[in-house]
């Protein structure tokens, strides 16, 4: 199965202020938004931060062949257990979904 | 209509003079900048101070108050010196003081405050008025009190309150990103819903448009909805660059929460108007019934220590996190033994670079590394127990063998000593809201004027 970053344009992982992180997946198609709207599920996305997904915000935009997800930080920003101040290295994980 | 001439996403991150110059002929209202953000870390709130280089934010603020006074408007910056806080503040004002002597014109200057006083927060808290955002930490009046620095973000009122005054520059504390931009077309009557939607894509500067770099946009704001157009050479928006800002570093792209209402972009439309501006209408603002404000707080987490190795012998690369493990376990039993430290007083990580640093027990992949540097980051309640606990962590990261039979390995350092002390580290501890019966009830100006 192809990962995720082979079928899109871009993954984008960044804070969202210091409590929440916000990934943005741009499709760069419609066929591509269909595949990653239908093909990749909120569960998915929730097992790669071995969280349950109650707390995830999904947003599926036709408009911009963007899925977004928003989630509680794994770590609060800049607290001991963080690794990334800015959030932006998630989207290397997320791209690593096979869809 | 109410022309808005946004220099950059931040001062500090430097402009295009020529498109800046572009933006003074087109005879703005206002010129608005944002200097601040909570995105470098909690430490920049916790010390009240500012993360870009003295040096840029002069020059840069210096060109700025030179084309404000050739347009005669007002200049106003939010949130300045990273972090809004009083001292960041004073940094920023005296910063302008030097450059107004330096170019020699009378100025009056208009600061806005928004420090608040941990007390009376912690009183706050415990009458009720503060309310927990979503994943907001556990808080306490004591926790409330432990912070460094505490602000509130000021909303558009305040910054007009500010205007109000007549000021040719306003050097604003802790606001939102979006007040800045937004004041002066609220103030004049323009759509409340394009005020703030204009004011969401526009306070990154050109990071809506086309060449995100060159940092300067102009955007007019009417009755109906608002214009965005980039003005750097071979900068354009377009309906899907303008759309597509509204997803960045915000949880809803939709909704924005801002002191009394939000902004609800549903059905906001989104129209080119020629190669490089972008017509939108149908945003909507809905005011909300209490008027609240956000509040940052940050507190002293400990102090830090970090040392630093470098693993290139193939059979300890193959083998470091095991390495690693046994290190942890066997320094953190001697730093309780030695030192008298309970498991819960300290805590001492070893990341390894290479290997599984970005995303520790989540990774998903593994690869075979030339080498591993190896950091760790050692975090306890005073400098000089983290400083010891770097001096018991040290042998272990120089020759610790992975079995008792091999003979003693030795690893690189960088740097005699290799521990680097941190100092006092912070930690983000408020994500609430604080309800006001009036909006300068939390904030404060003051007018300085310059001969």
């Amino acid at each position: 199965m192809p990962e995720l970053r082979d079928i899109v344009t871009k993954v984008r992982s960044k804070n969202a202020g210091p409590f929440w992180l916000t990934i943005d997946i741009f499709c760069g198609s419609t066929d591509a938004y269909r595949r990653v709207s239908q093909g990749l599920s909120t569960s998915r996305v929730a097992a790669v931060f071995q969280t349950d997904g109650q707390a995830i915000k999904r947003f599926d935009i036709p408009d911009l062949n963007v899925v977004k997800f928003s989630l509680p930080r794994p770590a609060v920003q800049g607290s001991v257990g963080d690794r990334d101040m800015h959030g932006a290295s998630w989207a290397a994980l997320i791209g690593d979904i096979e869809v | 209509m109410v022309r808005v001439l946004i220099p950059s996403g931040a001062l500090g991150l430097n402009y295009d003079e020529k498109a800046l110059q572009r933006g003074i002929a087109a005879k703005p209202d206002i010129i608005a900048i944002d200097g601040g953000s909570t995105d470098s870390g909690p430490s920049y709130l916790g010390r009240g101070v500012s993360k870009y280089a003295r040096a840029s934010t002069k020059l840069e603020w210096a060109g700025l108050m030179a084309a404000r006074a050739q347009a005669g408007v007002p200049l106003v910056i939010g949130t300045a010196g990273t972090c809004g806080a009083d001292t960041a503040v004073d940094w920023m004002l005296d910063i302008t003081r030097e450059i107004a002597a330096e170019q020699g014109r009378p100025l009056k200057i208009a600061v806005l405050r928004s420090s608040q006083d941990g007390d009376l927060i912690a009183q706050a808290f415990e009458a009720g008025q503060i309310m927990p955002l979503a994943n907001a930490p556990d808080v306490t009046s004591d926790m409330i009190r432990s912070c460094s620095n505490i602000v509130a973000l000021a909303g558009a009122e305040q910054i007009a309150a500010a205007l109000e005054t007549g000021a040719d520059i306003i050097i604003a504390g802790r606001t939102t990103d979006t007040a800045i931009i937004a004041a002066l077309p609220l103030m004049r009557d323009c759509h409340a819903g394009a005020a703030w939607h204009g004011a969401k894509i526009g306070e990154c500067g050109a990071l809506c448009a086309t060449n995100p770099q060159s940092g300067v946009i102009m955007i007019d704001f009417d009755n109906s909805g608002f214009t965005v157009t980039p003005l750097a050479d071979g900068a354009y928006a377009s309906p899907h660059t303008v759309s597509a800002h509204m997803l960045y570093e915000n949880a809803d792209p939709f909704i924005l929460y801002e002191p009394g209402g939000y902004l609800d972009v549903t059905g906001a439309e989104y129209t080119a108007i020629d190669q490089t501006s972008v017509r939108v209408e149908g945003s909507e603002w809905v005011p909300s019934e209490r008027y609240t404000v956000k509040l940052e707080g940050a507190r002293p987490a400990g102090f830090r220590t970090v040392l630093m190795a470098l693993l290139r012998d193939p059979h300890y690369v193959a083998h470091a996190a095991q390495w690693a493990e046994d290190i942890i376990d066997k320094c953190r039993a001697k730093v309780m033994q030695r030192m008298g430290l309970g498991a819960d007083d300290f805590a001492l990580e070893l990341r390894l670079i290479g290997h599984s640093a970005s995303f520790g027990g989540l990774e998903t992949r593994s690869a075979a590394p030339l080498e591993i540097g190896v950091i760790g980051i050692i975090t306890a309640p005073s400098e000089a127990q983290a400083a010891e606990i770097g001096k018991l962590l040290n042998p272990y990261l120089l020759h610790h063998p992975l079995t008792q039979e091999e003979e003693q390995p030795t690893f690189a350092f960088l740097f005699s000593p290799p521990e680097m002390h941190q100092g006092q580290v912070y930690e983000f501890a408020l994500n609430h809201v604080l309800h006001l019966s009036d909006p300068m009830e939390a904030f404060r100006i003051e007018v300085h004027d310059i001969a």
